[in-house]
């Protein structure tokens, strides 16, 4: 078991892997996206409700859920960089956070857009729309601190703790803003609750969140894949690979 | 090699020994301890002149203007609590000492509390009161304070330990810590704000309090180690 995991945490024999998945995975995203585009803009009705904006939701569910277990899977991966010093955790932690965090924007602005047909407004200061917006406020952090410290190795361990407090504060921040909200303004929103979806609804929304899951897969690998290339670049095995392509 | 053992100090001798060198180093630099608080008090009567002097309007939001005032404080006042440390290598000496470095954490920020959020806590029934929050408000005011710096001071100086080793680690500060602060804001200011309507805050007592130990016990470990990364 631990020799399976150092030997795919080696950096050369992640590059290799990775470049084998690469595309297929790349080709199974844009059948889904595909798919799950012709299926939510075109096939799906309109809500008898929420007319033709309904189609906003197959995109910002999505993202939504991305956004959260993004984060997630970026501090788990920092953790595992912090505690067993595998480099190659470091790279995906590094790698998901941009990623992550273009999830949320997507969430945040496809959300307003919804929001102002629906709700009459771009923003309201809701549980959900606060908690997403202070999420982006911890990747930013991610990111500041990780640029901010010139050495990768002290930069990934520093920002590693940065991502676990937040982690930490996730569940807690999440309550608290339901709970503060709920208090001053009680009858409002969350109109995304759980109506019983249609299943003419329900299958474009599935098949563009597998998308979106294997389009988060297909940049991570492809990100991380970058960073190892780029901080391995020095060793001889990329000098090798280099030197054989040109 | 009969050296005679040496005297191992017990924690609370360790403890002790800190936070007397702490208060020690503040009061010898007397006049940096009033500049947060200065900045509090100002920050406080800014809003009024901004807002207008309307007493309805200021009621409405003195406990959200209170606490951010203090949330602000902390942080600048945070800014500076391990960095000439760092610079003179005082630091380092306490990462490498036998002693429990979370132990020797606690004691320099008990200090520093004692010399920021104290009189934070102190003040803020004054100013309170001069933004026509009503008296029987002013003692859940303190209250939440009481409770809450303890933790502004302990997550903030998470966000320190690790922007310590910066040049410019005060504007990448705020952007680290300000978000883990909205917890105690919410709960903070609205616990005030019950307590202004007439109801119990018991309960966001409770919650507060729960937060305190839960920061008092986790923080000094996240800060030990983003000390030791920060010092490596």
């Amino acid at each position: 078991m631990w020799k399976f995991i150092h030997k795919f945490a080696s950096p050369k024999y992640f590059y290799n892997i990775s470049g084998k998945i690469l595309p297929p995975l790349g080709w199974i995203t844009v059948a889904l996206f595909a798919v799950g585009l012709v299926g939510a803009l075109f096939l799906s009705p309109p809500d008898y409700q929420q007319g033709e904006s309904v189609r906003i939701i197959y995109i910002h569910v999505p993202a939504a859920m991305l956004s959260m277990s993004c984060y997630v899977a970026m501090a788990v991966s920092a953790a595992i960089g912090l505690i067993w010093r595998i480099k190659l955790a470091d790279i995906v932690a590094w790698a998901i956070a941009p990623i992550g965090m273009t999830m949320t924007i997507i969430a945040l602005i496809t959300g307003s857009l919804w929001g102002k047909p629906m709700w009459g407004t771009y923003w309201v200061w809701d549980a959900r729309l606060t908690s997403e917006l202070i999420l982006l406020f911890l990747y930013l952090g991610f990111i500041a601190l990780q640029t901010a410290i010139e050495d990768t190795r002290t930069a990934a361990r520093a920002s590693a703790i940065l991502a676990l407090v937040g982690l930490v504060n996730i569940p807690i921040i999440k309550y608290s803003v339901n709970w503060w909200n709920t208090l001053h303004q009680p009858a409002t929103i969350s109109k995304m609750g759980k109506p019983s979806i249609d299943a003419s609804m329900l299958w474009p929304l599935l098949v563009m969140i597998a998308a979106y899951m294997c389009y988060f897969a297909w940049l991570t690998l492809k990100r991380a894949r970058c960073e190892v290339i780029y901080r391995e670049r020095n060793s001889s095995w990329v000098k090798k690979m280099v030197g054989e392509a040109s | 090699m009969s050296q005679p053992p040496l005297h191992e100090p017990g924690l609370i001798e360790v403890f002790g020994a800190v936070l007397r060198r702490e208060l020690t180093l503040a009061f010898r630099h007397r006049g940096e301890l009033i500049n947060p608080l200065m900045f509090f008090v100002i920050v406080i009567t800014l809003f009024p002149l901004g807002i207008g002097p309307e007493l309805n309007t200021l009621q409405r939001i003195s406990p959200g203007i209170i606490w951010v005032a203090a949330l602000l404080a902390t942080l600048l006042s945070l800014d500076t609590v391990f960095r000439s440390d760092f610079e003179d290598g005082a630091l380092e000496q306490m990462v490498l000492s036998p002693q429990p470095l979370p132990l020797i954490i606690i004691a320099k920020l008990a200090a520093h509390w004692m010399l920021t959020g104290l009189p934070l806590i102190l003040l803020a029934p004054l100013l309170g009161y001069m933004l026509a929050m009503p008296v029987e408000a002013l003692p859940p005011l303190m209250a939440t304070l009481a409770l809450g710096t303890p933790v502004l001071t302990l997550v903030g100086a998470i966000g320190v330990a690790l922007t310590v080793g910066l040049n410019r680690g005060s504007a990448l500060l705020s952007l680290l810590v300000l978000p883990l602060y909205i917890p105690l804001l919410i709960f903070a200011a609205s616990a005030v704000d019950t307590a202004a309507s007439g109801m119990s805050i018991t309960g966001h007592l409770l919650i507060l309090g729960a937060l305190l130990v839960f920061t008092l016990t986790l923080a000094p470990v996240a800060i030990a180690a983003a000390l030791r990364i920060s010092t490596s």
